[in-house]
């Protein structure tokens, strides 16, 4: 069925066409909007676009980073200053999908999809939201708790401090395909040190419920502990409290539980 | 149903279409302007069969909506040969038998043009990178990479 397009100059505007239409979707580099289409999805009769380039827009100048919701993987992996991201882009798809994939469009992706989320979810993201009413920024866990009610507002950039070191952030995808695969199960790990101790751990996991979650029970297991076999094991021990994962054709939700210790447990550790 | 005017550079030559709202590259390609030459494969963004490149960016035809493209320049295996001379890419494709069915061919060689695009001499490894999006299901990929190094390296023999 043909849908309208209507494009927009500034994002203002498309956030009132988002938000007063139900059947609009928003199309960013359009692996998700474009797909549902082609599967005949005819709950979008619209699709709003937006032409201003500050959607696109990386800013690195200081120690917190902002990524516009346009921003591409393929452009992430360009930029030296964003090393510590190039893992979890990397892990998209193949160099097509990272050319047309994006930051904005990730946020929405459902499981076993949205592998840079979990990267930025660990790293306690700021989501920029435009709605009908004015923008604002939510933190990212409580903008994934409410996706769901999210597609009628325009996501403008997501921000995240830089990790403190090179081994501060970890990130891991396990998938049967690789490179491109979806995820079985994906990592990603944030543990700033202080005083040879862990302060501050965020351990965030996908594919283990309806959106990406944090481990709350592992991160609570290295708090304040130097990263040991101990902590290690604790954590790894702690991976599966507050679990929810489910059977796909990856992955059994029993398989999931079984795997996420031994896979945190390597991810802590530094091991391939 | 108001269709919208849609310009764009087709393998060097500008073409004009009118589409639908909401319809894809590929459909536009083959449907409009009659070019076979992307296929059609699983519509999701996961087979690379549909990959044409975008100012010289791959990408999936099958998810880039049409109206995008207006004002741009793509470039489809249909523009690959030269005239009657086929691409090195092509010669190495066939010499190094690396087609069966031939579905995943046209998107496998534009995953190698924007490879071989940008670097010329490319690493195994990064030729198993390039076309990493690109599903075959009947060749394996080894003549596939062992093509696109052949081909690498009969472009170093001609420069």
């Amino acid at each position: 069925m043909p849908v309208t397009v209507k494009t927009f100059a500034s994002f203002g505007e498309a956030a009132s066409a988002l938000s007063s239409d139900r059947g609009a979707r928003y199309l960013g580099g359009g692996t998700l909007v474009m797909r549902a289409l082609n599967e005949g999805d005819i709950s979008i009769s619209t699709v709003v676009r937006v032409t201003d380039g500050a959607l696109s827009r990386i800013d690195v100048a200081s120690s917190r980073i902002t990524l516009g919701a346009g921003v591409t993987f393929a452009k992430i992996l360009a930029e030296r200053d964003l090393a510590f991201l190039h893992a979890p882009a990397r892990s998209i798809g193949g160099p097509a999908v990272r050319n047309m994939g994006t930051v904005g469009g990730n946020l929405f992706a459902p499981s076993p999809y949205g592998d840079f989320t979990v990267a930025l979810l660990a790293l306690d993201a700021t989501v920029s939201v435009q709605g009908g009413l004015g923008a604002r920024d939510m933190a990212i866990e409580e903008f994934l708790q409410s996706r769901e009610r999210q597609s009628g507002a325009l996501v403008l950039a997501v921000s995240c401090a830089r990790p403190a070191s090179a081994d501060a952030f970890r990130y891991r995808k396990i998938a049967r395909i690789k490179p491109k695969g979806g995820s079985v199960i994906t990592i990603a790990a944030h543990l700033p040190v202080s005083g040879g101790r862990i302060s501050g751990a965020r351990i965030a996991l996908a594919s283990m419920a309806a959106t990406q979650i944090r481990a709350r029970a592992a991160e609570r297991a290295l708090e304040g502990r130097a990263l040991d076999d101990a902590a290690i094991s604790a954590a790894a021990a702690a991976a599966t409290e507050g679990v929810s994962p489910a059977d796909n054709a990856l992955g059994s939700a029993w398989y999931r539980r079984e795997i996420v210790g031994v896979h945190l447990r390597r991810l802590l550790s530094g091991l391939e | 149903m108001t269709k919208t005017p849609l310009q764009f550079r087709h393998n060097g030559r500008d073409v004009a279409v009118f589409v639908d709202g909401g319809v894809n590259l590929l459909v536009a390609l083959r449907e409009l302007i009659g070019d076979m030459t992307p296929k059609f494969g699983c519509g999701q963004g996961g087979c690379g069969a549909c990959s044409v490149l975008i100012d010289g960016e791959l990408h999936l035809s099958c998810l880039t909506l049409a109206e995008t493209v207006n004002g741009r320049s793509i470039e489809t295996l249909d523009g690959l040969k030269d005239g009657p001379n086929l691409h090195p890419l092509q010669r190495a494709f066939m010499e190094q038998f690396a087609a069966q069915c031939g579905y995943c061919t046209p998107g496998m060689l534009m995953a190698a043009k924007a490879l071989l695009d940008r670097n010329p001499s490319p690493t195994r490894a990064e030729v198993i990178e390039a076309i990493s999006g690109n599903i075959c299901r009947c060749t394996g990929y080894e003549p596939i990479i062992n093509a696109v190094l052949a081909a690498a390296t009969s472009g170093r023999a001609r420069a």
